[in-house]
């Protein structure tokens, strides 16, 4: 069989299973690990490294690092990455002197960006290091786009915003407040050497049913009315309230009506649990705040008498499902509820009518710019999409990727150089032994459970709009948290020509990752020959080259390894190695742009 | 050896056997014995061995004597009875243990020292008497306790770590175990439980003395060239006559076995190992023959392994001895106790 390839980045950097997960792949092992050694500062710029705001994040990222963690395959929950990344973000120290410098002779290259959310932040984040001389237009009188008017207080407060916000503008941002672009072909004409378009998904859903019109003071579109909250602009709503949707937006709807003076509030599914759009965590948190969500219940009508909202008419739902999949759906019964008001929250699109359509951007079907992938550049070359405005609604953690990628695009269109020439990741290793029986890593297995994160009783969160509900953890709850970690980065590297096939490390392995096999046909073949067999077919597994004495194989399922060490403990040889993988990720900044130097020869 | 403990941990797709317990309810202490020892293998073979013929713990006990190889019983079956007996006399509590509760499933662990210098007395009565006892002899050609002197199973011209030859004649426990008219002698290699594990549920099936004999690496002391009792040796030179096979209880009833081809050995729960003729000159149930093969094979430099010879109609040390079929230990005092009177009556019978 042939022996698995590890020599290029990808291999090492899947084993880390909520690095690969991050969409901005940070390093989220080793800022824990610097959380454990009580480094907070540095934890935090390892962090900022990569996703910019650990801060903002570490509170309302959607995470798909913690499904993603191996800590949910030995036990049942994730590590709390996320709230760790808070921890990191409440205790440092000043870190301005580590932000980088930012050069007084600009390059001359001007770049113009729509929207001053998390996309052309981070866009701004890392251009601005590099002489860059970034003007970002914004729509509304604050920075921040929807982590702002979107993402309730009680989640997200303020001054979390303003302080990582706060870090990218003062590298010298041209901050535009109050500036709606009403034209790209105007803004192409003042001339900017590139355009980035991170102005979101603003348009939220509309819901067409009868009475819509007639019930319009009462009908509201969530994302419309959540940021009329955080304006100040709407401060009470009725007693009864019916949200619609059952995603996130919906779930920050129906805190924020509990805070406005809503009694009964109750979010309204059209499908079963399984198939809701909001995070577990998300749902928890709302249920808490004694929220009801009612699910199998299809919104019919909009029942207004005398130009009152009286509530709505559903169709009350039965669903066929097979693997996870309704086959097929049926109304039982109609039923009708009561309300005051009804907050939609069944999605949201991107808008750009402020595009003129024939200025070479191209636009699909849906009528949604056609934009690269990879490089995030629109069919006009330098103009840029990023964010929620490039492939429609995703999460903070995917725009703040855009934007990085987005400025290596920018970095090479400006200098002439073709966007698709970017560089790869490449993985590092390095050993983490110390001595015969020390490792600079704890690899002790703490069997603990997550963490439950304090939250402000029930009796004191509604008095204030803006009151954070969680409180995060304890200095006790971080010492135990952080130990959970399973340590993925540090890899088990194996030296086949070392190994004396002493079945050492298969014996000693705590969940029998390992075998010594004559090896199979094929890879599902060998998957069910091994110690234990390898079911978790999206985990990699390890196959070394021919070992020395019996031309026999060394396989390590990666699925469950504890990353303990204990393999490499117990190895003789030392065949096995615990190697530190550092994923180097490059960023604009790394990206060489200078014209071809002519090399001097001869005297 | 290493000083982290192996840490107990349960995770998904974890594999559970009739008892549903995992093969981590198997284990044992923490092993101090150097790292890449073969001994940690045998142990690993043994845990896996009870797991898959779901043995309860408490119906075993493990019985041991001095030296590396006797520390193997602390690091299996944590929940089993356990006797770390004098050095070489393990076969003396082994006798006692089951004289006095024949059902227990009795492993004894031996080294080539302990069983073969120190207790080979204890050793060549056990065989003969056939006491129902799983025995084996981790044998790795060294005395590592004590800094790798050359022990009674070195091979003569092997040569120590430092370099100096052994000039005495070596024992080979199996040739010994048969000539002492043993009912079951088989060896292995630490390094291949696909073989070895199959020979300790068959040793601990088998009614009566199993010895098995594993050449198990002494990383430390004697694993360099010119030892014949290195993982590299072992490897090149081991030659195995048969080769196991499970055939699960449903499969026995219905399955044939060629007679010139194979060998069964029914288990505890009716299933049944095949073993498998690799060799066709070979009979594991002629004893001359046997020893005519070792003998051969030894002369050629080479390490015969599988199960060597097999007597299962041999009858064991109780029925022997006539003893009584319920355990010694349940039976009523007053039963068990002739009495003040009765004593008399049977010492009248001696004078």
């Amino acid at each position: 069989m042939k022996p698995t390839e590890t020599g290029d980045s990808e291999y090492f950097h899947r084993v880390v299973d909520c690095q690969w997960a991050c969409p901005a792949h940070t390093d989220i092992p080793e800022y824990i690990r610097l959380i454990a050694q009580g480094r907070f500062t540095d934890a935090y710029m390892v962090n900022r490294e990569s996703n910019i705001f650990p801060g903002i994040l570490g509170r309302v990222c959607d995470r798909p690092c913690e499904p993603a963690c191996r800590r949910t395959r030995v036990d049942e929950k994730p590590v709390a990455i996320c709230r760790l990344k808070r921890v990191a973000a409440d205790h440092k120290e000043d870190i301005r002197e580590r932000l980088p410098n930012i050069p007084e002779r600009k390059n001359g290259k001007r770049i113009a960006l729509v929207g001053a959310g998390c996309a052309s932040l981070a866009v701004c984040n890392d251009l601005m290091p590099l002489g860059y001389e970034c003007t970002i237009f914004e729509r509304l009188s604050v920075p921040g786009g929807l982590m702002r008017y979107n993402i309730p207080a009680f989640r997200l407060p303020a001054q979390v915003l303003d302080e990582e916000i706060g870090y990218i503008v003062d590298m010298g941002v041209d901050l535009r407040l109050n500036s709606p672009v009403e034209s790209m072909k105007a803004l192409l004409d003042e001339g900017f050497d590139a355009v980035f378009v991170g102005s979101g998904a603003p348009k939220g859903k509309e819901l067409n049913l009868p009475g819509r019109e007639e019930g319009d003071a009462n009908i509201h579109i969530g994302i419309e009315w959540l940021e009329s909250v955080a304006f100040k602009h709407t401060q009470q709503i009725g007693k009864r309230v019916l949200i619609i949707g059952v995603g996130n937006t919906a779930m920050d709807c129906c805190r924020t009506s509990l805070r406005l003076g809503a009694k009964d509030v109750k979010v309204m599914a059209r499908k079963p649990r399984q198939f809701f759009k909001a995070s577990d965590w998300e749902l928890e948190d709302a249920e808490e705040e004694q929220v009801e969500i009612i699910i199998n219940h299809s919104p019919k009508e909009f029942v207004v008498e005398n130009g009152q909202l009286k509530g709505m008419t559903f169709e009350v739902m039965e669903y066929d499902i097979t693997d996870g999949r309704i086959t097929d759906s049926r109304v039982v019964e109609e039923t009708f509820i009561e309300a005051d008001d009804v907050i939609l929250a069944i999605g949201q699109e991107t808008a750009f009518p402020w595009i003129e359509r024939d200025i070479g951007i191209e636009f699909n079907e849906w009528d949604e710019p056609v934009v690269d992938r990879e490089t995030y550049q629109s069919t006009l070359p330098g103009i840029f999409f990023g964010g929620d405005a490039a492939f429609g609604p995703e999460n903070i953690i995917w725009a703040v990727e855009h934007g990085h990628q987005a400025a290596i695009s920018i970095h090479n269109h400006v200098h002439d150089k073709p966007v698709t020439e970017r560089l790869p990741r490449m993985v590092k290793l390095s050993t983490r032994k110390m001595g015969i029986h020390e490792w600079s890593y704890s690899n002790d297995f703490e069997p603990a459970a997550r963490r439950q994160m304090e939250h402000v009783p029930l009796t004191e969160r509604f008095r204030e709009i803006d009151t954070e509900v969680e409180l995060g953890f304890t200095a006790e709850q971080t010492a135990c948290e952080v130990e959970r970690c399973l340590n993925c980065d540090i890899q088990t590297v194996f030296f086949d020509e070392l190994c004396i096939e002493c079945d050492a490390c298969i014996d000693i392995c705590p969940t029998q990752c390992l075998t010594i096999t004559p090896g199979a046909g094929d890879e599902d073949a060998l998957r069910q020959k091994l110690t234990a067999p390898a079911e978790n077919t999206d985990q990699p597994i390890y196959i070394s080259d021919q070992l020395k004495q019996t031309g026999r194989l060394m396989v390590k399922d990666e699925n469950v390894c504890l990353h303990c060490g204990l393999c490499a403990e117990r190895c003789p040889t030392a065949a096995w190695d615990m190697q530190k993988s550092l994923v180097d990720i490059p960023y604009a900044r790394d990206h060489d742009v200078s014209p071809c130097r002519q090399r001097q020869t001869g005297s | 050896m290493s000083f982290i403990t192996k840490p107990k941990v349960q995770w998904s797709g974890q594999r559970r056997n009739p008892l549903g317990l995992t093969i981590r309810d198997y284990e044992g202490g923490m092993s101090t014995l150097c790292a890449g020892c073969g001994h940690d293998s045998v142990t690993a073979a043994l845990v896996q061995a009870f797991w898959e013929l779901a043995i309860k713990p408490e119906q075993v006990i493990k019985m041991s004597g001095i030296g590396c190889s006797s520390k193997t019983p602390a690091y299996f079956l944590n929940g089993a009875h356990g006797f770390n007996s004098v050095h070489g006399r393990m076969p003396s509590v082994a006798t006692g243990a089951l004289a006095a509760q024949r059902d227990l499933i009795a492993v004894g662990i031996s080294g080539d020292g302990d069983s073969l210098s120190i207790g080979m007395g204890q050793f060549a009565h056990a065989v003969r008497r056939n006491i129902n006892l799983l025995y084996i002899i981790e044998n790795n050609g060294v005395y590592g306790l004590t800094k790798g002197q050359f022990s009674a199973s070195a091979d003569p011209g092997s040569k120590s770590k430092a370099g100096i030859e052994n000039r005495q004649q070596a024992i080979d426990p199996v040739a010994t175990a048969i000539s002492l008219g043993g009912s079951f002698a088989a060896r292995s290699f630490s390094g291949d439980k696909a073989q070895l594990v199959p020979l300790i549920k068959a040793g601990l099936a088998h009614p009566g003395c199993a010895v098995l004999d594993v050449i198990s690496p002494c990383v430390t002391f004697n694993d360099h060239e010119g030892s014949t009792k290195s993982y590299a040796w072992t490897r090149e030179h081991h030659e195995s006559v048969n080769s196991p096979d499970l055939v699960e209880p449903a499969d026995a009833i219905e399955a044939s076995y060629d007679e010139g081809q194979e060998l069964p050995v029914k288990l505890h729960d009716d299933s049944v190992i095949r073993f498998r003729k690799l060799e066709s000159d070979y009979d594991p149930g002629d004893r001359a023959r046997a020893l005519e093969y070792l003998e051969r094979h030894r002369a050629e430099g080479k390490v015969v392994t599988g199960l060597l010879y097999f007597d299962p109609n041999q009858p064991e040390f109780h029925q022997l001895s006539g003893t009584a079929l319920q355990p010694l230990r349940d039976i009523d005092f007053e039963r068990l106790n002739p009495g003040a009177d009765g004593l008399e009556q049977m010492q009248k019978k001696m004078r």
